[in-house]
């Protein structure tokens, strides 16, 4: 049974595959200039908790575009998802740094024209065009939220409080740690080495070159038998931590809120060697079925109201400055909190997902691509 | 259809990926089963699902068998019936439930821990183990051991268990002689349900599985939801040959009779 689902899942991602043109980004051209009646429907790849009842429902009422959202796990999820079925399944994602750029390569999104989104001139001036949607001025998506993956841990069972990411390495909480199953988690141990040992001279986590490389691995390899579980879903580690099976473990700020609202004693840091992080943005599909209602949801998740409540649910920071009020009036104090309309300084300072290609920074070809990060965290875990 | 996805399957390991976009490549290479056959992690991860597909059905045998054969022989009509829906039945519910529900049981702060803990034991800690897989998958594949084993025990005739018993035989021997080897056909085919299902799994491990308990099936399912098709492909064509070579055993032991 299982073995006949797998042939037919590969016959069709072997359709799909002849389908996908080579690669390539061509101009845009015939951009649409305005935004008519909705569809009735949208079907959306989202992040958990980006699709809450909270801002979705109004928006259904409003505009009469019924939303079907799927959650992704990992970015390497949702470039699955969005190639799925030719590309028509789904009519938008909110796609993180590391998955952007495979989707505007792989011509899985289309361009759009910023000019309707009436907020975007609201926005932080880092993401108005940053490098991760934007490519010769031409922009294949809106951006929506940041934030920084940071360390959480059980406030009981873990003291002192930790202050950095050497305790997820650490043997003093062997078989209590938990760490995201994603191969972007060698970039942590990455940046984690480039404070731990300067000797070798990482200066971004996502540039590596062998020897670094090597040493990140190894540095896994070590802390494999240290890890309770690699969770795959957000759930997984709220679980985890819920049972007592965890007790620190790198995490985004949404199960710090989740858990907390259940009353779980946890709190989370972003430890002294700074952290990686993400800065998502909603592009729409290449074979968009429903472009009027995925226009409307760019449009409505950019509004001041609906990014402070989102930014507040999810524990993460809204692209639209005008947010930062709305955040205060939700929850006081939360806009310093998430570091609302935040300093191009602070901004610098996360390491941003983005997909690791051969071409280094410096023009070299020595660096590991992403698919070699694939295999490496695939024979790390064994 | 069945076969022509093997085939495109087969055919589809020969492929690469672009290493950024991913889109596939139809450049023809065997780099993907040099890779299978010289990365130890691969092999470590095979003998892994292998190994507890195998440990999965001998202990499914070992609980069916008093089970087959007390409905076979020894229950009454109603009991019988009983016994059969209460088999059945954990069928009728999802069997993520049935994993999730294992879960919470095996959690840290779940119900076996309490109730070692109630008794003075200490706590077993097996959630997220190995362990865990295991006893999740001898659970949820048992039903597929019992039936045909209870099949294969209730068409031995009673007359064979009398002449055993006539001729001097005591139980155990007529267990080991008469029993065994008649309901043998049974086991083994019950045994193609539970290897074959454990082989090819990857959602217990996922869910219920620790930090070392990769199937071949997660990496299967990682692969494809990284783009490298291919490498799914050829990692996929491992458990079809162990699968082929376990049924050509299994028809040599006269399992496809007692289906």
């Amino acid at each position: 049974m299982k073995r006949n689902i797998r042939g037919y899942v590969l016959l069709a991602a072997f359709t799909a595959a002849l389908c996908v043109p080579a690669s390539g980004v061509s101009a845009s051209k015939g951009l649409p200039t305005s935004v008519g009646k909705g569809e009735g429907k949208l079907n959306l790849i989202a992040w958990e908790g980006y699709t809450q009842g909270q801002w979705v429902k109004p928006f259904q009422k409003k505009t009469g575009c019924k939303v079907h959202a799927h959650y992704a796990g990992s970015s390497d999820d949702m470039v699955t998802l969005m190639r799925q079925g030719g590309g028509t399944q789904y009519d938008g994602v909110s796609a993180s740094g590391d998955a952007s750029l495979r989707l505007i390569y792989g011509k899985d999104v289309q361009a759009v024209n910023p000019k309707l989104i009436p907020d975007f001139k609201n926005f932080i001036p880092a993401l108005k065009s940053p490098p991760h949607n934007t490519i010769k001025g031409v922009h294949y998506g809106i951006s929506l939220q940041w934030g920084p993956n940071t360390l959480l841990w059980n406030t009981k069972k873990v003291k002192p409080a930790p202050t950095s990411w050497s305790s997820i390495y650490s043997k003093k909480y062997k078989g209590k740690i938990t760490v995201p199953d994603n191969p972007i988690q060698i970039a942590d141990a990455a940046l984690y080495l480039s404070k731990a040992k300067p000797s070798l001279k990482i200066s971004d986590p996502y540039e590596l070159t062998q020897t670094q490389f090597n040493a990140a691995i190894s540095l896994l390899k070590r802390q494999k038998p240290l890890i309770k579980k690699y969770w795959a879903l957000a759930s997984d580690e709220i679980g985890l931590f819920k049972s007592g099976d965890a007790v620190i473990g790198a995490s985004w700020p949404y199960q710090t809120n989740t858990l907390k609202a259940d009353k779980v004693r946890v709190k989370d840091e972003i430890p002294k060697e700074g952290a990686t992080g993400w800065a998502d943005t909603w592009m729409m599909s290449a074979h968009v079925q429903h472009p009027n209602c995925m226009y409307k949801w760019m449009q409505w998740v950019s509004t001041p109201k609906v990014q402070a409540e989102q930014a507040i649910y999810f524990g993460e920071t809204p692209a639209n400055t005008k947010a930062c009020s709305i955040m205060n009036k939700l929850s006081a104090g939360s806009a310093q909190q998430y570091h609302c309309g935040a300093s191009k300084k602070y901004f610098n300072s996360i390491k941003f997902w983005k997909t690791p290609i051969s071409k280094c920074d410096n023009g070299k070809n020595d660096c590991m691509n992403y698919s070699q990060w694939q295999q490496a965290w695939t024979q790390m875990k064994g | 259809m069945y076969l022509a996805s093997l085939v495109a399957l087969f055919l589809s390991s020969f492929w690469t990926v672009d290493p950024f976009t991913s889109v596939v490549q139809h450049i023809w290479n065997v780099d993907n089963y040099k890779l299978l056959w010289e990365q130890s992690a691969y092999h470590s991860i095979a003998l892994r699902t292998v190994g507890i597909a195998a440990a999965v059905t001998a202990a499914d045998a070992v609980l069916a068998f008093p089970v087959g054969y007390f409905m076979a022989r020894i229950a009454g009509g109603r009991s019988r019936a009983f016994i059969f829906v209460a088999v059945l039945l954990p069928l009728w519910s999802s069997y993520l439930i049935r994993v999730y529900i294992w879960r919470l049981i095996l959690d840290h702060d779940g119900v076996l821990n309490w109730s070692l803990r109630k008794v003075g034991l200490p706590a077993a800690n097996i959630g997220y183990t190995n362990w865990a897989v295991w006893l999740i998958f001898t659970y949820v594949w048992l039903p597929f051991m019992i039936l045909p084993v209870y099949g294969a025990l209730e068409r031995v005739p009673d007359s064979f268990l009398e002449a055993s018993r006539d001729l001097g035989a005591g139980g155990w021997t007529t267990f080991r002689r008469i029993l065994l080897p008649l309901a043998l056909p049974g086991v083994i085919a019950g045994s193609i349900f539970t290897f074959s299902l454990t082989l090819g799994d990857y959602i217990t491990p996922l869910l219920a599985g620790g930090a070392s308990s990769q199937f071949i099936g997660n990496v299967v399912y990682d692969s494809i939801g990284s783009q490298q098709t291919p490498f799914a492909a050829a990692f996929a064509a491992v458990p079809l040959v162990v699968m082929a070579v376990y049924l050509l055993i299994a028809r040599r032991l006269g399992a496809f009779e007692a289906l």
